[in-house]
């Protein structure tokens, strides 16, 4: 036997979508994460409710690196119809565990098999006859457990959680588990070198998926109006957000300072989001790609009309229908441009599950400072599945209304400005003051509209007034840069070339850096966190000879931005994309790079 | 001096821009009596808030209520807006007005799911059949043999909005003619105080494309066949209800959510418009028999609005502040704990 290789491995698991395999996976996922040991896990789904092959992987890594991996060192077969795609997957030298009933050869010779009597366990156990298929894969669980070195105590404490402390279905699992586990000591030897040991890698750390992060965070903003229309992946968004806002925001009457609307589409949703943002109510949607295209005239309208508001976008494959189960970037230009017409959007791009929280309440205070809808882009990946993140983060700075103007405020306003009006920018920064209905002071309201306005937002065929409009709100665009969040910036001493990416790419590139810097090729890094871009993205890229633009879409969406931006550096932006619906690897970053520096 | 209301407002108050509609367009006599209503009721022109869409009837709302906030969205989409920002201030009068081109073509779905959340709203659809402001196409509430200048003759069955609005359990249903503004205003008021989604089909000829004394939505026709289901009287909520001189039987009442009153007194038939079989019958036989029907059709009083659904705070959204928005610091920590 070769050396053992400890906490650095990838664990694959085939099984039926719909067959609870889900549970199984999320109770690995959560052991190894209470074991101390650096993890994620991916879960790779078809658009199907039961039947179809679906994979989750596991990777734990002692250095920390989460990205997914191509390779697998250890896969579980539980699904018959994926076996032989599932046993090819496996490393040489890898493990493959495996269900005995699939009736099918096992010809490789450089892999450890394992088979599992999974029916003969579930039989003996005392589970009701009606959850046996959901519970056979506890199976895989207790086998494995045993076999790698998964704590037994974690692995209840992640029922515990999952069950939400309901002791009948945690007891059901973990009897299964146990079981399989005493029967894998008694029946397998172990001829493979892979081992879990406990560290504390992950001390002070929570999990948690991005959507659910993103749902607390715009609860923490203050979140009031919420009009939506389900699509995967960005439905769990709304339906957590249902779930934490009557503990989070109680009041002692039991009365809402809320509303929750789900529409009969994503024009409507939309709608009855700017309707709650033009109102002066915190207001948000979110949807993903085909929901955005939907929503485009309206967006539209609220560009032009500047009423704030705030729109996740969990990306998934476009166009069209596309991949609705596979995570993307290809949604950017999108989100920058969307209506007809010259229009220029706010984006901000969280990279991490913590940053989906912290945006989730930041986006409320850009959009209302600008007055003007504020994309927020996550995608699949980031948004459903489980992250190791550091904990939430209280907001560090109070609610910015922005320019808002009540009853008490128009003294003020007059004695320093003279006459109000809707669109009159005297502060020179191309946002106006507003006011919202239900102001009672005389002559305090105004008739918003989508057609030409004047400064007093009265109907303007103008040409002058039509001009001078659109380029306040270019001048609206520019102080924009002030109060979108920065780029993180990582120097590597010596570096000539950079990298800029954004969003769940992050875990990937750092790895590929690591990875690169071994090979010789220092990097620098700047990960993009919002559009439009602030001096900082300038100034990397002045001060890089090469850039390297690493994002998930086909056509260099972020590349072509950044050109736009600086055409006077175009030709160092050289476009890195990867476009197959999965998540990056750094293998592929590092190889894409390095050839590209071969030419 | 100009006549005041008992808030000390005089007409001119509720006044908006000069119109631009055409000379004798249905629409402008709405307006009036939107205006009118609104004066008589002694509502401030801040309590109110207006919508519309994308056509002539989208623009109306800039000539009335200038002192109101307002909003013109998107062609069909007036609905979701309202429900948004009725949302966000619950206190708020909304005003919606639409067309038959806004709401029984493109925006058909918004029409029929605002009724169905049954949102506080008074929903007018000036209904002349045609698109005007496009000059002059057949419109989907267009009568079957309807010749158009340039369109031809219309081969399809018209929708009926009312019909519509019935088969998405409205709760308040009125039909009425803009050639008959005594009624048209009196709709308004009790529209005005329903506690949910009143929709009121208004046929409003359009002078220029649309009013041939054959069209089934002209100023003649109206005039010849118009058939009232009965005589309205609206009684505000705080007024007292005095007994006139009605023959027993020949009236009957309607109290509102708020206590208002809808006095019906009888025409040629005894019409209970809190009886949806009758309504829909109603419909139909005006169809068969090319009345133009008018007046209430059909009123619930009793079911939820929107806002009583969301169990919204007494105080209007938009009046919350961080204080009773986001929560307490000592909250991140039970959160971060509720995350495994």
């Amino acid at each position: 036997m070769s050396d053992k290789i400890i906490n650095d491995f990838s664990i694959t698991v085939g099984t039926a979508n719909g067959s609870g395999s889900q549970t199984s996976n999320l109770t690995i996922l959560r052991a190894l994460f209470k074991m101390g040991i650096p993890v994620s896990g991916k879960n790779m789904f078809p658009s199907n409710i039961q039947g179809l092959p679906t994979w989750y992987t596991v990777r734990v890594n002692k250095d920390g690196f989460t990205a997914r991996r191509e390779a697998h060192e250890i896969v579980i077969a539980m699904n018959p119809k994926s076996f032989e795609r599932d046993l090819a997957d496996v490393l040489p030298g890898g493990v493959f565990f495996y269900d005995e009933k699939i009736k099918a050869s096992i010809d490789r010779d450089d892999i450890t098999a394992y088979p599992m009597p999974v029916q003969k366990i579930v039989r003996a156990s005392e589970a009701p006859s009606n959850l046996r298929t959901m519970v056979a894969n506890m199976v895989y669980v207790g086998v494995l457990a045993q076999m790698v070195g998964i704590d037994l105590d974690k692995i209840h404490q992640a029922l515990d959680f999952h069950f939400k402390g309901k002791a009948k279905p945690v007891n059901i699992n973990f009897d299964i588990i146990k079981a399989s586990a005493e029967w894998a000591a008694a029946n397998l030897e172990k001829t493979d070198p892979y081992y879990l040991e406990p560290m504390d890698k992950t001390e002070g750390l929570i999990m948690a998926d991005g959507n659910t992060a993103a749902a607390l965070g715009a609860i923490y903003g203050g979140v009031q109006v919420v009009g939506w229309y389900p699509i995967t992946p960005a439905t769990s968004l709304v339906e957590k957000m249902n779930a934490y806002l009557p503990k989070l925001r109680n009041t002692e009457d039991g009365k809402q300072t809320y509303a929750v609307i789900q529409a009969e589409d994503e024009l409507a949703a939309v709608g009855i989001t700017i309707g709650g943002g033009w109102a002066g109510a915190r207001a948000m949607t979110s949807t993903s790609g085909a929901g955005i295209s939907l929503m485009g005239e309206y967006v539209g309208l609220a560009y032009y009309a500047e009423v704030p508001i705030v729109i996740w976008n969990v990306q998934r494959m476009g166009p069209s229908t596309g991949l609705p189960t596979r995570t993307s970037q290809g949604d950017l230009n999108q989100a920058v441009f969307l209506s007809h017409g010259d229009t220029k959007h706010v984006v901000l791009l969280p990279g991490s599950v913590k940053e989906c929280f912290e945006f989730g309440w930041k986006a409320f205070d850009v959009a209302e400072r600008l007055q003007t809808p504020v994309f927020v882009l996550s995608d699949l990946d980031l948004g459903q599945n489980q992250w190791m993140s550091e904990p939430f983060e209280y907001p560090d700075q109070p609610m910015d209304r922005g320019k808002l103007l009540w009853e008490g405020d128009f003294e003020d306003f007059e004695k320093k400005f003279g006459e109000w009006g809707r669109y009159k920018d005297v502060d020179g920064d191309g946002i106006p003051y507003r006011t919202v209905p239900g102001n009672r002071r005389e002559h305090s309201s105004y008739f918003a509209r989508g057609t030409g306005h004047d400064i007093y937002a009265r109907y303007s065929e103008d040409p002058g007034v039509w001009t001078e409009g659109m380029e306040r709100l270019l001048v609206k665009y520019e102080t924009a840069r002030q109060y979108v969040p920065e780029p993180m910036v990582e120097i590597m001493d010596g570096a000539t070339v950079g990298i800029i990416s954004y969003g769940s790419t992050l875990p990937a590139i750092e790895e590929a850096r690591a990875m690169l810097a071994e090979k010789g090729l220092k990097t620098d890094f700047l990960r993009l966190r919002a559009l439009p871009f602030t001096d900082q993205v300038k100034e990397f890229v002045r001060n890089h000879e090469k850039i390297y633009v690493v994002e998930m879409n086909r056509d260099g969406q972020l590349q072509q931005l950044l050109i736009l931006e600086y055409p006077e550096e175009s030709g160092k932006m050289i476009s890195s994309t990867h476009n197959d619906g999965l998540s990056l690897t750094a293998e592929w970053v590092r190889d894409d790079i390095l050839a590209k520096e071969a030419k | 001096m100009a006549a005041v209301n008992k808030i000390g407002l005089s007409k001119a108050d509720y006044r908006g821009a000069p119109s631009t509609l055409c000379q004798g367009c249905g629409h402008n006599s709405i307006l009036s009596q939107i205006i009118a209503a609104c004066y008589e009721m002694d509502i401030a022109p801040e309590e109110i808030v207006k919508f519309s869409g994308i056509g002539c009837s989208s623009k109306a709302p800039t000539y009335m209520l200038s002192r109101s906030f307002g909003f013109n969205g998107l062609h069909g989409r007036m609905p979701a807006l309202a429900t948004g920002a009725m949302l966000g201030n619950k206190t708020l009068l909304g005003v919606g007005m639409s067309g038959d081109g806004d709401s029984a073509s493109i925006g058909m779905g918004q029409f029929k799911h605002v009724i169905r959340r049954n949102v506080p709203l008074l929903y007018v659809i000036a209904n002349n059949g045609v698109y005007g402001l496009t000059k002059g196409q057949l419109s989907a509430t267009s009568e079957v043999g309807l010749t158009l200048k340039k369109q031809g003759t219309n081969p399809f069955e018209p929708i009926d909005i009312c019909l519509e609005a019935m088969a998405s359990n409205a709760t308040f249903v009125a039909r009425s003619f803009a050639g008959d503004p005594k009624q048209v205003k009196t709709l308004i008021k009790a529209a005005l105080r329903h506690n949910g989604t009143a929709i009121l089909d208004i046929i409003s000829p359009c002078v220029t494309f649309n009013n041939r004394d054959t069209s089934m939505h002209s100023y003649s026709w109206g005039k010849s066949h118009e058939t009232p289901l009965h005589d309205l009287t609206f009684i505000p909520a705080r007024d007292e209800i005095t007994v006139e001189d009605f023959e027993e039987g020949s009236t009957r009442d309607v109290t509102m959510h708020d206590g208002s009153v809808i006095r019906l007194k009888k025409l040629e038939r005894d019409y209970d418009p809190t009886n949806r079989m009758a309504a829909v019958t109603i419909l139909e036989e005006a169809r068969e028999k090319n009345w133009l029907i008018t007046g209430l059709i059909y009123i619930n009083p009793e079911r939820p609005s929107l806002m009583d659904i969301c169990n919204l705070v007494d105080t209007p959204l938009n009046r919350l502040t961080e204080k009773d928005l986001r929560p307490k610091p000592e909250t991140i920590d039970e959160v971060n704990a509720l995350m495994f």
